[in-house]
């Protein structure tokens, strides 16, 4: 652990670099492939949507031992039109979709199974969503998704600088891609829980983002008054000043999810808590990964192409510094008092 | 609270915010007491029962009639007829703006299919002239005897209801009482043509179930009729008893289907009537209290039906709860391996989160009928790593201020001074993302949301008023400012170069 926290301070004094913004082609050319790898998916096999999205009954007896067979075969003496999904999950339970029915036909499915499993009617767990219910979901998890992105961008734009809320949306975007690819891609089921879990995850991610941004407003807030570092040298030195810290958000933030997961996964099998919890697992992952190799690279170019950064980037190389951003040197330097608190130097290559 | 959230520009006041927090927490532990409001209120994933969501069947071109008065009419019948169940802590309120409205019932217990066929039903009851009655075997049946002096069009549509055909038994409500019409019974057995409706549903003024005495097992329903229906059942029982069948039927339709169809022997001029139609003892009651409380304004759809079985309940409780502590667990662990002494600091900051959280659900449950559902849990667990980011994010700004050559005292307001703002920007974009959930989402989603939101502010509250002040007194003690090797603020943690040996 204080080896960790020993190249926390290495990595603020610009003495360990790991090299972010430099090499965003790279970063920019695994995100492409990912984003290319979901939209295939999506297009191929497309979203596995829970029955809440396209209307349908989900029955769940929990009777030990009881088997696909039986739920199958209480289903077809029910005489429902359509084809059932029946699957056990856990040791004990059983659980039979199907498409959009009428109370009668509810009922029906019902009463057949309770019959077939010995159980009581009303110790069956029954879901039933009617198909316009589903369209209605379905809108207000899209308002959801496309109002909370405007109003992140504008608060962003207001709180930082508006290139910040643009580099910040992309990574959200980029988010939102690769972990509705991940779900069509391994066919999990999408439900509403999913969709909260997603759209939590896009506030958890931009936190992140937020936090790596702040330091690099901090450290390029006077960058233009002198000239030993470009803005992308300073944005990399922020990024890696704020390294240890996004890893132990996210890992702190990851903690409680998987304990989440692990229990609604392992121990309940299926339903809200194991829906909610893979989405935000998933984007926590991808979220954290886009807050340090997106959102800043993309903000570097775009504030790059401004003629003052550019002028200050012919500064800098003008005087000799080394070319290219491998070594950053630290943005911080005007705020130190006194000799005792220079920086060591003998490090730096 | 406000007061002791501004900003703290000097070292404060720490030990008036420690004890202000102290006196907010004692009132808010005194007020649940006194409003005994003692158990979180469980919502029915976490404790069994159905709920039922209703949304307004709406027709082409009939936008208008979703009006609030509408909606708030529906409640309030809806209301009536879950309390003659008689289950406690049964809850119906209308969510959502404009046509977008529904009606969420909760009934807790295992009430099941009775609460789900009670809300549901609109309960528009008519008595109509019965024109011509056939059986319906299935298959559209064209030679179905058309009846005289009815339009051919109605006719045709007769011919072709095949009431087998499980839409056709839905009961719409949809007909118009000044319409000639056709309708299935409630068997689906035998189909009719219907003249116009001669008496209503809301000129009856009682309604109860009886027991056939001499069957001993038929249930059937007593109508009683205000001055009006009296006076309209009577002209109508006196004016088909001469005709031939089946003009001489009247059938009672409800909500678009027949459930019988008597054939009028003599005039009735009493005022009353008894709906028969081998009901069960519990269908009866229903119906009795369904008319009683009269037709709901509007039809509505059954959007979202849930059972959850008492069992399932409680194992999603327990799921939550240790879900829940296995994440705590985790996180406290993690940061005092981390953090070491300021680990600590962690622990006590969740320990005061999750205590005012604890009491805000306690008394909200109180205040604003607040639930705690499966999804409310996830979402509290979630916060729980949101929070301990925020204490992160502060101690990691105290190191870099160190790795400046600051000394503990002064690192821990200049520290705080730019994590603040972090703090508040990131914090900002979880409440909004909240406030959307709650707005956007339905049921379930809005649980979470809610405990989402609520959990972060609680946590800028914390984080302002007791972690930021108790590490102003703490790092005023030698075991931190000396960057003791177990404080978590030794040179080695933080990773400086030893500053004694510099100067």
């Amino acid at each position: 652990m204080s080896k960790l926290s020993g190249l926390g301070g290495r990595l603020y004094r610009g003495e360990t670099s790991i090299e972010i913004i430099g090499r965003r082609r790279r970063w920019y050319a695994v995100s492409a492939l990912f984003i290319l790898l979901s939209l295939g998916a999506l297009s191929i096999q497309g979203l596995h949507l829970g029955i809440e999205f396209k209307g349908g009954s989900s029955f769940t007896v929990t009777k030990a031992g009881g088997s696909v067979e039986d739920a199958r075969a209480a289903v077809a003496a029910a005489g429902i039109p359509g084809e059932a999904i029946v699957q056990t999950i856990g040791s004990d339970k059983v659980r039979v979709q199907t498409g959009a029915l009428d109370t009668a036909q509810n009922n029906a499915v019902q009463d057949a199974l309770a019959a077939k499993f010995l159980v009581a009617v009303e110790s069956i767990d029954t879901q039933i969503v009617g198909p316009s219910w589903g369209k209605e979901i379905t809108r207000k998890a899209l308002y959801g998704l496309f109002g909370f992105l405007i109003v992140v961008m504008l608060y962003l734009a207001m709180a930082f600088e508006p290139k910040m809320a643009i580099a910040a949306i992309a990574a959200v975007v980029h988010d939102v891609f690769i972990t509705v690819g991940i779900y069509a891609l391994v066919g999990f089921d999408v439900t509403p829980a999913t969709v909260i879990g997603f759209l939590t995850i896009l506030g958890y991610s931009l936190y992140d983002t937020v936090v790596v941004f702040d330091k690099i407003r901090e450290n390029t807030r006077t960058i233009t008054a002198s000239s030993k570092s470009t803005y992308s040298q300073a944005t990399n030195l922020a990024v890696n000043q704020t390294l240890i810290r996004s890893m132990n958000t996210s890992l702190i933030a990851l903690l409680p999810v998987g304990s989440i997961l692990f229990v609604g996964a392992g121990l309940l099998g299926a339903g809200t808590l194991k829906d909610l919890s893979l989405a935000l697992f998933i984007g926590l992952a991808v979220g954290t990964y886009s807050s340090i190799f997106i959102a800043p690279p993309v903000l570097a170019q775009l504030r790059e192409k401004e003629p003052a950064m550019q002028a200050l980037a012919k500064r800098v190389n003008g005087r000799g510094a080394p070319a290219g951003v491998t070594t950053p040197a630290p943005a911080h330097s005007d705020e130190r008092r006194g000799p005792r608190n220079q920086p060591k130097r003998k490090h730096r290559k | 609270m406000s007061t002791t959230t501004k900003p703290v520009k000097t070292t404060g006041r720490p030990a008036r915010s420690l004890a202000i927090l102290a006196l907010v927490l004692i009132t808010l532990t005194g007020l649940a007491f006194v409003q005994s409001a003692t158990a979180v209120r469980l919502g029915l994933d976490l404790r069994g029962g159905t709920s039922v969501t209703l949304q307004p069947r709406i027709a082409p071109g009939e936008n208008g009639k979703v009006t609030n008065e509408a909606i708030d009419q529906a409640v309030s019948i809806i209301r009536q007829r879950v309390n003659s169940l008689g289950v406690a802590e049964s809850e119906v309120a209308a969510q959502g703006s404009g046509t977008n409205r529904q009606i969420v019932i909760s009934v807790p217990g295992d009430t099941g299919r009775r609460v789900v066929e009670l809300v549901g039903q609109t309960a528009e009851l008519r008595f109509r002239q019965v024109l011509a009655t056939a059986a319906s075997t299935g298959a559209a049946d064209p030679a179905a005897t058309p009846a005289t002096g009815v339009s051919p069009e109605v006719n045709a549509k007769f011919a072709a209801l095949d009431c087998t055909k499980a839409e056709n038994l839905q009961g719409s409500g949809a007909d118009a009482p000044t319409d000639t019409i056709v309708a299935c019974d409630r068997a689906g057995l035998t189909k009719y043509i219907l003249a116009p409706a001669e008496v209503l549903g809301r000129q009856i003024s009682k309604a109860s179930a009886g027991l056939d005495a001499q069957s001993g097992s038929a249930w059937y329903v007593s109508l009683t009729f205000n001055g009006e229906g009296t006076k309209a059942f009577g002209a109508i029982t006196s004016r088909v008893t001469a005709l031939a069948a089946p003009l001489n039927q009247v059938a009672i339709v409800l909500d678009g289907l027949v459930v019988s169809a008597p054939r009028i022997n003599e005039a009735i001029p009493s005022g009353s009537a008894q709906i028969t139609g081998s009901f069960t003892q519990l269908e009866a009651q229903d119906l009795a209290n369904v008319l009683k409380y009269g037709a709901l304004p509007l039809a509505f759809d059954r959007g979202e039906v849930q059972q959850v079985s008492p069992t399932l309940g409680a194992d999603q409780l327990s799921a939550g709860l240790l879900a829940g502590g296995l994440g705590l667990g985790l996180v406290l662990l993690y940061s005092l391996l981390y953090y070491r002494g300021l680990g600590l600091v962690t622990v006590g900051s969740l320990a005061v989160a999750g205590s005012l959280v604890f009491l805000l659900f306690l008394l909200l449950g109180k205040w604003i009928g607040f639930t705690l559902t499966l999804a409310g849990i996830a979402g509290a667990i979630v916060a729980i790593g949101v929070t301990a980011d925020s204490f992160i994010i502060y101690f990691e700004r105290i190191r870099d201020e160190i790795r400046e050559g600051r000394s503990l005292r002064t690192a821990v307001e200049t520290g705080w001074s730019r994590a603040r703002r972090t703090i508040l920007v990131a914090d900002f974009v979880s409440i909004i993302a909240a406030v959307l959930l709650y707005f956007f989402a339905v049921g379930g989603v809005r649980g979470f949301a809610f405990t989402l939101g609520l959990t972060t502010l609680v946590d800028l509250i914390v984080v302002f008023v007791f972690t930021k002040p108790l590490v102003t007194i703490l790092s005023k003690m030698n075991f931190f400012a000396s960057g003791h090797p177990l404080s978590g603020l030794s040179a080695k943690s933080t990773g400086t170069l030893p500053v004694a040996g510099e100067a």
